[in-house]
């Protein structure tokens, strides 16, 4: 179950080049689209294909493409969210920086799907060196015409530029970015209007995800239909996983949605297994915002079936017992992970990055991040433990944007899979002094200290 | 971040006001400030990495905004620098994956070795220590970033080649270099 849709080129040499990119098939699908389909065919190519939003929401792309406005008469634009900052997640910067052309191309083609005559790459100002490559990239195709005015002479104008953000994960949201890309502070906009009516500069905007984009020349080249045939159920086609932690082979890899846990966990073909062949504790399938997963639910649903790489089955359960697809950043956790100091560590992520717009996102992250540190430090209570329950309740779904419930879905799940290592922070703070307290003593083996208590939690 | 009110010698030159001129085209005529953020970072790195405020105001002027528009900014985004820093600044992710995988000895270990606590300079203006949050790199861990550049599957020894290699002068921060 392999099937090269991405990353199909991307170890052939040159293929950075514009060159050795044409030669390799490129920009085929800008052919085949200006020349024989009209925009509305490439959209509905794009619905049958089933493609969804490759960064995270999983929103069916064609559909988001019908919903642009084309009615008011205003220009309109294509930007490409290459902002990729969720903790865990490095495929779209793979993707631009090996196969720069393909992102490109699949610009193009999306752009005369949505009658678009001006888009947009952002990429995350981190990533400078991609940013220059793909200003290289985009030169080249100027120069060899497929950008610019009267494009194949078929009168169409496309104008391509690359952006750079300047260090903010909240700007990977899509009305943040927007902002960002006006030249403004990253705070997310409230919607509606959602972008397709009013996005850069008040035009009608469609923001898509990098992989997303370039999934699209392979549809126009080999029609929706068969890009559907890949995968299981809703979930179609070939996703890039970008896996890291404490396995054998971290790295991108593209598999066909429908591949068990198990096997793209253990198979040496993937990742091989566990780094040392330590046990493995749990994992965070979807980047840091997605619940994690303990062990025991990690290759079986709570239901007993096989837990599959989609959206359906990566979910299943909800949050209770499942989690969620995500972004495709696959982290994986060995028993000298502290889950404790790792919630601390996301806590302060999103404390650091919260744009500080909503009081229950700006407050919250921060004071979530204050009780883990004291707990994680020796110096927590028991009552914190609840504290931290009520807390994150109170700022999921009470934001502008979806990063007070991505700072909250971490601690809950935390908690709801780990209480008992949180007591046991509270209850034996001498134990945990040295940093590294489950690297020397792995949980597993002072599980036994913490006696359950008879007393039912809010959790 | 603290603002400075250390001095800075403002050059804008042939080169730099040429590539201003070219980022500006990105954009329609009316949408120059959208030209902002690409902008900052190329008078930031001409500029030994940051902005005083004489600078953003000179921003302003060039783009044709009011300076409490770019003010807000730089002020928003991390990468932006509000003081004068070390000529290379080491920036550790810190974020899980790179914990996991031992980033934290390892920002501990060069702070050492230089004499520096994280988010300060050397005294000889080389060098610089900061942990930042996720920059994209969670299967190369652990790694820094330097420049325009990735350092990724950083050990002891390789943290302490690239401070002699930046001590001999032989690291570039800003250059593009495409390996195929």
């Amino acid at each position: 179950m392999a099937t090269k849709i991405l990353l199909e080129h991307a170890n052939v040499p040159g293929i950075k080049t514009y060159e050795v990119y044409r030669q390799n098939g490129g920009y085929r699908s800008v052919e085949k689209a200006l020349k024989g389909m009209t925009p509305d065919e490439v959209v509905e190519e794009v619905k049958t294909s089933g493609l969804r939003g490759r960064g995270g929401a999983g929103f069916p792309t064609g559909m988001k493409w019908s919903f642009i406005d084309k009615k008011s008469g205003k220009p309109r634009h294509l930007v490409c969210n290459a902002d990729e900052s969720e903790p865990g997640t490095f495929k779209d910067r793979y993707l631009m920086e090996y196969i720069p052309h393909l992102l490109i191309e699949g610009m193009i083609t999306s752009s005369y799907a949505l009658g678009c005559n001006l888009s947009y790459i952002y990429i995350r100002g981190e990533y400078m060196w991609v940013f220059h490559i793909l200003e290289k990239a985009i030169k080249e195709a100027y120069a060899a015409g497929w950008l610019g005015k009267n494009i194949l002479g078929t009168g169409w104008d496309l104008d391509l530029h690359v952006h750079c953000g300047a260090g903010a994960y909240i700007c990977g949201e899509e009305t943040a970015l927007i902002e960002s890309l006006e030249g403004k502070r990253g705070n997310p906009r409230i919607k509606p209007p959602f972008p397709a009516v009013s996005g850069l500069w008040a035009n009608p905007t469609v923001v898509n995800n990098v992989e997303s984009i370039s999934a699209v020349p392979w549809i126009v080249n080999n029609t929706g239909a068969e890009y559907a045939k890949i995968g299981v159920g809703r979930s179609t086609g070939t996703k890039l996983f970008s896996a890291s932690g404490h396995c054998k082979n971290p790295g991108v890899y593209e598999i066909d949605m429908g591949m068990t846990v198990y096997e793209f966990m253990n198979s040496d073909e993937y990742l091989g297994g566990m780094m040392n062949d330590r046990p493995l504790k749990g994992l965070i399938p979807g980047g840091s915002s997605v619940p994690i997963l303990p062990s025991h639910l990690i290759y079986k649903t709570a239901a007993g079936e096989d837990r599959l790489m989609t959206y359906e089955s990566l979910a299943d359960g909800g949050f209770a017992t499942g989690s969620s697809l995500g972004s495709g950043g696959f982290i994986v956790y060995n028993d000298t992970t502290c889950v404790v100091r790792n919630t601390w560590n996301f806590s302060r992520f999103y404390h650091h990055e919260s744009c500080g717009q909503c009081s229950p996102c700006r407050e919250g992250t921060g004071w979530m991040e204050k009780v883990l540190h004291r707990i994680e430090n020796g110096h927590g209570r028991e009552e914190d433990i609840d504290l931290l329950w009520d807390i994150q309740r109170k700022i999921e779904g009470n934001t502008i944007c979806p990063l007070g419930d991505a700072a909250a879905w971490p601690v809950a799940a935390a908690i709801r899979h780990f209480r008992d290592e949180f007591e046991y922070h509270v209850r034996f703070p001498e134990k945990i002094k040295d940093r590294n307290h489950f690297v020397n003593e792995p949980f597993e083996k002072v599980k036994h200290l913490v006696v359950k208590q008879g007393s039912v939690s809010k959790s | 971040m603290e603002i400075s009110n250390a001095k800075q010698v403002i050059n804008i030159d042939a080169a730099l006001t040429a590539r201003i001129d070219e980022l500006l085209s990105h954009y329609p005529a009316d949408k120059r400030k959208s030209a902002l953020l690409p902008i900052l970072h190329e008078v930031q790195d001409a500029h030994d990495n940051w902005l005083s405020i004489e600078l953003q105001d000179k921003v302003a002027e060039i783009i044709g905004i009011k300076p409490i528009e770019v003010y807000e900014v730089v002020s928003f985004y991390t990468m932006y620098n509000q003081k004068p820093i070390g000529k290379y600044m080491f920036e550790f992710c810190r974020t899980s994956c790179c914990a996991i995988r031992g980033s934290e000895d390892l920002m501990e270990y060069t702070c050492n070795k230089l004499g520096v606590k994280e988010g300060e300079t050397t005294a000889d203006g080389l060098f610089t220590v900061v942990g930042v949050e996720c920059l994209g790199a969670c299967g190369y861990a652990p790694m820094l970033q330097l420049g325009d550049h990735y350092k990724e599957h950083l050990t002891k020894d390789k943290v302490d080649a690239l401070i002699d290699d930046c001590r001999a002068g032989k690291v570039e921060l800003h250059k593009l270099t495409i390996t195929e």
